[in-house]
């Protein structure tokens, strides 16, 4: 059986101060719980298309499209990565976890 | 291509003289022809034997050495960039001339960035194929940094020397 | 140390000035991210996992309290109040705004620091032995040398695209306490046998996915002849190196493709042209003129008298205080690895209470090693009793120099965008398992040095333990090695095999260490053990719980 996609959003850096971007309904927001997420690969792919907008009028960089779970209404996402990236480092907690979003 | 050259240590518009050739096309009737290395090592004595002034372009991962004398016989030498980030021919235009001491025009070509301009003529470029920058932007460059640490062919006087000129 | 003068000021400030227009182009979309990235890169300027990450070059780990207080000032202002000293004596900032960084260089060249070459494909910070100027090990200071090979190498037009990074280092002690021989290019300053003093330079080592021992260059290189060497050295690397992949670019791929003879031969062939030249050659007067930058300060005449004190002060004095090349000095290792702390960093206040001890104690001069700690290299004996007690009230204090504990650790994915698996935590919890001090000088010296990832930047391949952080099907693992060494004995760690959980790392590190203890023989340390019996007996214990399941399950 094939490998059934997993819901997918999207992320960015801020091109001006690097914070941790998500998209959402064509714009970007700070707090992953906030992001959109595509269950639809087609209507992935199409945001980040349309992303790339922002990348060329030099406001983000580094678009890219990651997996996520939703469970009970919580996003988690796949890799450990992208799990500390939209809380912050675990080590001392002074990214997005101390701002609360 | 518009070309810009540095000509008494001023960036101006130049005047190409040359064409380009590509390996399976005719050499131009007159004036100047820029042909690959692999074509001048086939057909060096037609080119030299024109009544017209020959350059030779050499990819990144050519070493200039591969001329041997006839690089005195040569009024161009064309180094390329094949991506901005390959600095091969800032060795390249070094070895042309320190080691074979070639004081004829080098010339570069492909994919730089102005923040290359600077470096490349201090390593003995002193031509540009370029649509991308006019001459304001050479003497920025160029004006960029003043004072340098390492001695180079562009004749400019190193930290060391200004400090013992003191 | 080495003091900026006119011409280095205005070079630096002109630098500054350059990437502020280079900021200002990106931001108004005049060049591409693609073209702005090696020239950010080229002024320290990393995009990182949660933000912009800023390396600050420490010059041969040399600092002043001056320069440190400016550090501090930066972690607050523009940062989130700590930075972090790396493996290769730099410091870094992990939470920096691209819209900040022109003005946070140009605080930095008040204070004659900057960000140059910090990353990117060119030549980096130059590093050399934290005792340098202080032990009575060396030949002589390597730092004058280092400061000229800096000099050298800054923006030097022929290097700044090269195929990959290019890292060197400047040696002077038959100790090695630099990791010279994992570089891409080391200076070794050595007496011939004719007594006279030159530089015997090595290239081709390195970490990473395929690490390597640097080999020979020349046995003896003359010291006017030395930059012309280097040159050679490199012209050789930017013209020959691979361009096609970027995992086969460093020297040491070079140096192995063709075989230790034929570079020799390459460089020996361009270094009799750029001698010839003679535009390179480096004047006597030229190195006593930088020298005298780095003359010893004024040590009072004192007698050797090492005070004593509480069981506290006694067992920090044994690790953390070497010797010192005048009588009545000595040279104190400030530990950034107390237990449970994040190696390597240290917060805004504690730099600038280091700072004041600095000025203080220490005759104005800091130094960062390797691995990660600091040292004040000039302080009279008599005043290490108030050293220790100021340390323990900053919670610096902790007695484990080159111990079990004073482990090496890269950021890792807590913070870096190209780790694979936290390193941080794994450093903390082995940390805390071995925190009794009476263990960790029991098991005395033990290098442990852990990377988040195959770049290898918390240089596992040289530790007496290393481990590598992997990603397993989305899981963290930990691939132990033994026997790695970054000394004058530079040795590759051996893979033991598959990795360790998360939670099971450091109990597998505590079964390797019990069984050295139990095996080991008089004065052996971890390392000498491990060479005389290997790998199997470790690898045994370390996977005996699999190995026991395996049996009864």
């Amino acid at each position: 059986m094939a490998k059934v996609q997993d819901p997918q959003m999207l992320t960015a850096n801020r091109l001006r101060d690097g914070e941790v971007l998500y998209w959402a309904k064509g714009g970007w927001v700070l707090g992953l719980k906030d992001g959109e997420v595509f269950a639809d690969p087609k209507a992935a792919d199409a945001a980040l298309a349309e992303s790339q907008r922002d990348v060329k009028n030099n406001t983000v960089v580094a678009t890219y499209l990651f997996d996520v779970r939703v469970a009970d209404g919580v996003i988690k996402p796949v890799k450990e990565r992208e799990i500390i990236r939209a809380k912050g480092p675990t080590v001392r907690g002074e990214g997005k976890q101390a701002s609360h979003v | 291509m518009p070309l810009i050259r540095v000509e008494g240590g001023k960036a101006v518009v130049a005047d190409d003289g040359f064409v380009s050739v590509a390996d399976d096309a005719a050499l131009p009737a007159s004036g100047g022809a820029i042909v690959s290395l692999k074509r001048f090592q086939a057909e060096r004595e037609t080119l030299l034997g024109r009544n017209a002034p020959t350059g030779v372009r050499l990819t990144a991962a050519e070493n200039p050495e591969a001329l041997g004398d006839d690089v005195h016989r040569l009024s161009v030498v064309t180094l390329e960039f094949p991506a901005f980030n390959d600095g091969r021919a800032f060795s390249w235009a070094r070895i042309l001339r320190t080691r074979m001491g070639y004081k004829g025009e080098v010339r570069a070509a492909g994919h730089y960035i102005y923040d290359q301009l600077n470096y490349q003529r201090r390593v003995g470029f002193d031509a540009w194929a370029t649509d991308r920058y006019g001459v304001a932007d050479f003497e920025k460059a160029f004006a960029e940094i003043t004072n340098v640490y390492q001695p180079s062919t562009d004749g400019k006087k190193t930290i060391r020397e200004l400090r013992t000129a003191k | 140390m080495y003091r900026y003068d006119e011409f280095d000021a205005k070079f630096v400030a002109e630098r500054v000035a350059q990437f502020r227009g280079q900021v200002e182009r990106r931001l108004a979309g005049a060049i591409t991210e693609d073209e702005f990235k090696p020239l950010r890169l080229m002024n320290g300027l990393y995009l990182q996992l949660h933000a912009y990450m800023l390396r600050i070059a420490v010059p041969y780990g040399t600092l002043s309290s001056k320069q440190l207080r400016k550090l501090a000032h930066i972690a607050r202002v523009y940062d989130k109040g700590f930075g972090h000293f790396t493996t290769r004596t730099n410091l870094q900032f992990n939470w920096i705004k691209l819209v900040d960084v022109p003005d946070i260089l140009s605080e930095l060249a008040s204070v004659e620091m900057h960000c140059i070459q910090t990353s990117g494909n060119c030549i980096r910070n130059v590093t050399a032995d934290q005792f340098a100027g202080a032990t009575p090990e060396e030949i002589e200071d390597p730092r004058p040398l280092a400061e000229i090979i800096r000099q050298w190498s800054s923006l030097h037009p022929e290097f700044v695209f090269l195929a990959r990074k290019f890292k060197i280092a400047v040696g002077a002690t038959e100790h090695d306490r630099a990791a010279l021989l994992y570089h891409d290019m080391a200076v070794d300053i050595v007496r011939n046998a004719e007594g006279r003093v030159g530089y015997k330079v090595v290239a081709g080592g390195g970490m990473g996915r395929t690490p390597y021992i640097a080999q020979t260059m020349s046995e003896f290189v003359e010291r006017e002849d030395i930059l012309a060497y280097l040159e050679a050295v490199l012209r050789v690397y930017n013209q020959d190196s691979r361009r096609d992949n970027k995992h086969k670019q460093r020297i040491k791929i070079l140096i192995n493709a063709i075989g230790v003879e034929e570079m020799r031969r390459r460089v020996d062939r361009e270094f009799a042209e750029i001698k010839r030249t003679g535009s390179l050659q480096l004047p006597a007067e030229e190195l006593a003129r930088i020298t005298a930058y780095f003359a010893p300060p004024q040590f009072e005449a004192l007698p050797d008298n090492m005070p004593f004190g509480d069981k506290a002060f006694e067992d920090w004095k044994k690790t953390n205080v070497a010797r010192h090349r005048a009588p009545g000095y000595a040279i104190a290792t400030i530990s950034l690895k107390t237990v449970g702390q994040i190696p390597g960093d240290a917060s805004a206040d504690q730099m600038d209470m280091i700072a004041d001890l600095v000025d203080e104690y220490s005759l104005g001069e800091v130094r960062v090693s390797h691995e990660q700690n600091l040292v004040l290299p000039h302080v009279r004996q008599r005043d290490l009793p108030a050293i220790f007690s100021r340390l323990q009230a900053l919670d610096l204090a902790a007695p484990n120099s080159g111990l079990i504990t004073d482990i090496i650790a890269c950021p890792g994915l807590d913070y870096c965008d190209l780790a694979n698996a936290r390193s941080i935590p794994i450093a903390q919890d082995i940390a805390k398992k071995f925190a009794d001090i009476g263990r960790q000088q029991e098991i005395g010296e033990l290098k442990i040095k852990i990377s988040g990832c195959i770049n290898a930047c918390g240089h596992h391949h040289a530790g007496h333990i290393g481990i590598l952080g992997v990603d397993k099907k989305g899981v963290e693992f930990y691939q132990l090695q033994l026997g790695g060494s970054g000394a004058e004995d530079a040795s590759i760690g051996d893979i033991m095999g598959p990795g360790f959980g998360e939670h099971e790392i450091a109990n597998a590190v505590e079964r390797v260490v019990n069984h050295y203890l139990a095996v080991r023989k008089d004065g052996e340390r971890f390392l000498d053990t491990y060479r005389r019996v290997g790998m199997e007996p470790f690898k045994n214990v370390a996977y005996q719980e699999q190995m026991y399941a395996a049996h009864t399950g």
